[in-house]
């Protein structure tokens, strides 16, 4: 049963949410549909943002430009500078901000109403974005090193003897390599697909508590449910944030390992 | 008395055992390292987020999980 169906046909049960609930029809009956008309208007309304932020440039900055500032010298200082070293990270801040901004703002529509979908929980977006940030930290790993010198820094520890290299060197490969865009791509994309399937769980299932149930108990039980929707609402502003930290917080790390030297 | 419903959940409250033992282990060191160097707290408290969040995708994976797997004959 989809949201829809619940939405606007006759109750037929009790609502059970599941994945069917994040397939959206597209909108008018083409192959547009509702995450993508979302991420080009996060990027409109990101440029836009920034743009009205950084256009003054004072020297004194006003309110508006003084909270951009903020979140940029969160993302400089406490992401870029902290993890990849103050000698060379000026050139990945761009693309750490941008993709921070990009997933705080995509993160942030699950919760924004009438919006209301988090654009993220389709796996499409994060693996696009993972993909992107695992073409960067290789990419400036092999302009540093080259790459059979890249690609002996990530495989190959220091300090380690002969015979264990055959062993360590594949395990080193898998994980430094293969599985990081797919490990960054499942945190993110579980966790707001789950986030926002609870809070379609307990708001449904407060509504069918309410409205469609007859015993007295049940009514307690569905005052309950919308008062712990409204709660994980409030966890979610929490883990919204915290995954769109985490997701550039790990990207530069890699960064920072890919470009570190020997030692 | 019928209980209906998917075993899936209690597999979801067996998993929520393991990243809450780990989330309690790294805000309980999260707190002693603050208690003994308060100046450290920015720092510490970046690498107890990472931590934080890392020990907390099992859970949320296995939740999202519980919802998509569905038995077959339901």
């Amino acid at each position: 049963m989809t949201l829809a169906s619940i939405a606007f046909g006759a109750v037929t049960g009790p609502p059970s949410p599941g994945p069917s609930d994040f397939d959206l029809p597209g909108i008018a009956g083409s192959a547009v549909t509702k995450p993508m008309v979302l991420v080009a208007l996060s990027v409109v309304l990101i440029v836009a943002l920034f743009y009205s932020m950084a256009r003054p440039a004072a020297v004194v900055p006003g309110r508006l430009q003084f909270a951009g500032e903020l979140v940029y010298g969160f993302v400089r200082n406490g992401i870029a500078r902290e993890n990849i070293g103050s000698h060379d990270f000026q050139k990945f801040v761009p693309f750490l901000f941008s993709l921070f901004l990009f997933v705080l703002v995509n993160n942030f529509y699950g919760l924004i109403p009438v919006i209301q979908f988090p654009t993220m929980s389709h796996i499409g977006y994060p693996l696009s974005i993972a993909v992107l940030a695992w073409l960067v930290y290789n990419g400036a790993g092999i302009a540093k090193k080259g790459f059979f010198g890249y690609l002996k820094h990530e495989t190959v520890p220091p300090g380690m003897d002969k015979w264990i290299l055959p062993l360590l060197v594949p395990l080193e490969f898998l994980s430094n390599i293969i599985l990081r865009p797919i490990t960054l791509t499942l945190r993110l994309f579980a966790t707001m697909f789950a986030g926002h399937l609870l809070v379609i769980l307990f708001s449904l299932g407060g509504e069918y508590l309410l409205l469609h149930s007859d015993p007295v108990l049940n009514k307690v039980a569905g005052g309950f449910s919308v008062v712990l929707a409204i709660a994980i609402s409030f966890l979610e502003i929490l883990v919204m944030f915290l995954q769109a930290y985490v997701f550039t917080l790990l990207t530069s790390m890699y960064i920072s390992e890919a470009i570190a030297d020997e030692h | 008395m019928e209980t209906i419903g998917t075993l899936n959940m209690v597999g979801l409250g067996l998993a929520a055992i393991g990243p809450g033992i780990g989330v309690g282990l790294i805000f309980a060191a999260f707190v002693t390292g603050v208690a003994r160097q308060p100046e450290a707290e920015g720092k510490l408290r970046q690498i107890a987020i990472l931590g934080f969040v890392l020990a907390e995708q099992f859970f949320i994976i296995g939740l999202a999980l519980a919802f998509v797997l569905k038995a077959s004959n339901t």
